[in-house]
């Protein structure tokens, strides 16, 4: 003998059918409405239009460092001297704690150019000034957690996990720069 | 609730409201004559001053809010002229500035009192863990009405704290740009914060009423922790209780007024009265003083997991594991314990010493990358540490199971309880220096004594710590100690 309970456990009935589907479309409805209320929070289209910064690189003499704002965060230009270079491609790249070598870093020896903020915890680090502290291995030093950058930007000692990050850049003139 | 019909109120006026919605029945149940032990001590006060301090800051926040404009370019001069020009501006922001510390000193030694005397055990889990849920909030809270004058500190804290997502793998950087709502802090940063700094304050209320609702469901915990078992051990809350509390308040009140009046700005940042500079970050960024423990957890890995430190792990893990089965201690081996903390203790030591770094660049223990490399990186475990330190309060009450709640019958747990107290303390201190020479290590010890306390401490001592014969009642307990009082005064 079967009762009506046992056949509602064996076979999905219709009403079953109609609490999935209603379910799936409560889901979908929901998403729906809440997706704009997240992704409003996204960078807006004029935030994003702000996208690119051109530099020119000729007032700037070797051994000089320059600070330029590109999406509201400070990016680095500096002008190498020889032994900054020679220093930052003796290095063995297999010892890093994030290895790159200085040619992936640099499209031309002499500039390198890279996001001043610290990949630690998004400070900007020192070394831009001529009397600034930089670090151990005279690149860049960030004062709020102690993380030292070579000549290179790349990460050499202290806490950050990273290089200095190099933004997308390209030489629209021997002497101009855009980044972005 | 409505077991027993409700008593008529002589004042007609009283009465008609009350028979339409009972709302005079609930006050004079849940604060007239709602049944509290009668051994408080002055600890019992936090969770009523914590009170008056919420709205306190809801009071002056939306006065403040009256004046202050939300926008990159007006937000700093807009709390200069509050300080300058609104009438008694500078009286309100400045209860509110130092409100949000004594609001946090409030609800750390309610904490503490909490964790003292057991209020987080069974059967008050869930009120502890909105507790916990409103602490979390505060900081959100907090944090963000930091960034609103637009200073140095406030941009660099937002800087600092909403990079902590990218220490998220993979989606980490995702994650920061949509929090900021851009490439970098900035104008939408500070319109998001301001508009949850306004709201949160409200969900906190919200959660204060579920917390005290469970408060009166339970009843309160008290100082020998054990429960009221009838009208000999409790008193009516008003006024005996009503009174002791404003008693507290005025005290309470008197010191938050010295520094409100007399010191407004002793513990803020001189640094946060220069406008933000995005190009520029303060030689030494440093949080509020209540963030400090935590900041100092956060700091204190400039390692991460590598294998060695791994194997370690899960070394303590498998020494700690029958502490969280069912055996009773004397199934559990001590020495087999004591020789698996050893063993993690060399792994542990070589992946910690195969990171450390000395003066010359080199590390202490000199070995191939693949022993030194951390596969989760050193800014990964800060954050997860940091968040871990508040999130292992939710689960406490689960960890602990050891019958007695009070540390007063806790010879074991009361040494390890104030001993977190102290070390809690050293963290704020290594939270604001530099994090250089002596302070690291220090923040480390201190970091795993904290974590060791909950991790380790808590279930081990659920197993081994005696039980000591608690009193029969706390009406007992009281009149013995009344007549050693008498014996000693000599009456």
């Amino acid at each position: 003998m079967t009762t009506i309970d046992e056949t509602r456990d064996q076979e999905p009935t219709r009403r079953d059918f109609l609490y999935l589907t209603a379910t799936a479309m409560g889901a979908v409805a929901v998403g729906t409405v809440a997706w704009p209320l997240v992704n409003q929070m996204s960078p807006a289209a004029d935030t994003l239009a702000l996208a690119t910064t051109e530099v020119d690189l000729s007032p700037i003499e070797e051994g000089q460092s320059i600070t330029v704002v590109w999406r509201g965060a400070p990016v680095f230009i500096r002008y190498r001297t020889q032994k900054e270079i020679i220093e930052a491609r003796k290095v063995d790249v297999a010892e890093l704690r994030d290895p790159q070598t200085d040619e992936e870093r640099a499209q031309k020896e002499k500039w390198l150019v890279m996001v001043g903020i610290c990949t630690h915890l998004g400070c900007v680090p020192l070394g831009q000034k001529v009397g600034d502290p930089k670090g151990d291995y005279g690149g860049w030093f960030c004062p709020c957690h102690g993380s030292h950058y070579d000549t290179a930007g790349r990460i050499r000692k202290g806490p950050a996990p990273k290089n200095l990050v190099v933004p997308p850049y390209e030489y629209t003139s021997d002497t101009l720069i855009k980044v972005g | 609730m409505a077991n027993k019909p409700r008593e008529k109120f002589d004042n007609a006026f009283v009465e008609w409201i009350d028979s339409r919605l009972p709302i005079f029945t609930m006050v004079q149940k849940e604060y007239g004559v709602f049944p509290t032990p009668k051994n408080f001590n002055y600890f019992w006060n936090f969770g009523a001053i914590a009170m008056v301090m919420l709205t306190i800051m809801i009071v002056t926040g939306i006065t403040l809010a009256m004046h202050y404009s939300p926008n990159s370019g007006l937000a700093f001069d807009s709390v200069e002229r509050i300080m300058r020009d609104v009438n008694y501006g500078w009286l309100l922001r400045y209860i509110h500035a130092n409100g949000a510390s004594f609001f946090f000193i409030a609800v750390y030694i309610h904490i503490f009192r909490g964790l003292y005397y057991g209020s987080y055990k069974r059967p008050r889990e869930l009120l502890w863990m909105f507790g916990v849920l409103i602490f979390l909030l505060m900081m959100a809270t907090a944090f963000m009405g930091y960034v609103l004058p637009w200073g140095q500190m406030s941009f660099w804290g937002a800087q600092v704290i909403t990079s902590f997502f990218s220490a998220i793998p993979l989606v980490g950087d995702d994650i920061v740009v949509w929090l900021r709502g851009g490439f970098s802090i900035d104008n939408p940063t500070l319109t998001r914060f301001y508009a949850l700094h306004y709201l949160l304050p409200f969900v906190i209320v919200g959660v204060v009423v579920l917390h005290v609702w469970a408060l009166h469901v339970t009843g309160s915990n008290n100082p020998l922790g054990i429960e009221p078992k009838g009208p000999q051990d409790t008193l009516p809350f008003n006024p005996y209780y009503t009174i002791k509390d404003s008693f507290g308040l005025v005290v309470f009140m008197v010191i938050y007024a010295i520094f409100v009046f007399f010191m407004p700005n002793i513990l803020g940042h001189p640094d946060n009265y220069i406008p933000a500079d995005p190009l520029v970050t303060p030689a030494h960024i440093v949080p509020e003083w209540y963030f400090l423990p935590f900041y100092a957890i956060l700091r204190a890995f400039t390692f991460g997991v590598n294998i060695p430190l791994a194997i370690g792990l899960l070394i303590v893990g498998a020494a700690m594991a029958p502490l969280f089965t069912n055996r009773s201690k004397e199934e559990i081996s001590l020495r087999m314990m004591g020789i698996l903390f050893a063993v993690a203790g060399i792994f542990l030591a070589i992946g910690y010493f195969s990171q450390y770094q000395m003066e010359s660049g080199s590390t202490m223990i000199m070995s191939g990358w693949w022993i030194s490399k951390a596969f989760i990186d050193a800014k990964l475990c800060g954050v997860l540490a940091m968040f871990g330190s508040i999130a292992i309060l939710f689960v406490l009450p689960f960890m602990d199971s050891h019958p007695v709640r009070s540390a007063r019958f806790r010879p074991w747990f009361k040494i390890g309880v104030l001993l977190l107290v102290l070390d809690f303390f050293v963290l704020m201190v290594c939270g604001a220096k530099p994090a250089e020479g002596f302070w690291v290590p220090l923040s480390q010890v201190t970091m795993l004594y904290y974590m060791g306390f909950f991790i380790f401490g808590i279930p081990f001592l659920s197993k081994f710590e005696p039980v000591k014969e608690l009193p029969e009642s706390i009406h007992m307990a009281v009149m013995a100690d009344k007549r050693k009082a008498q014996k000693k005064a000599g009456v």
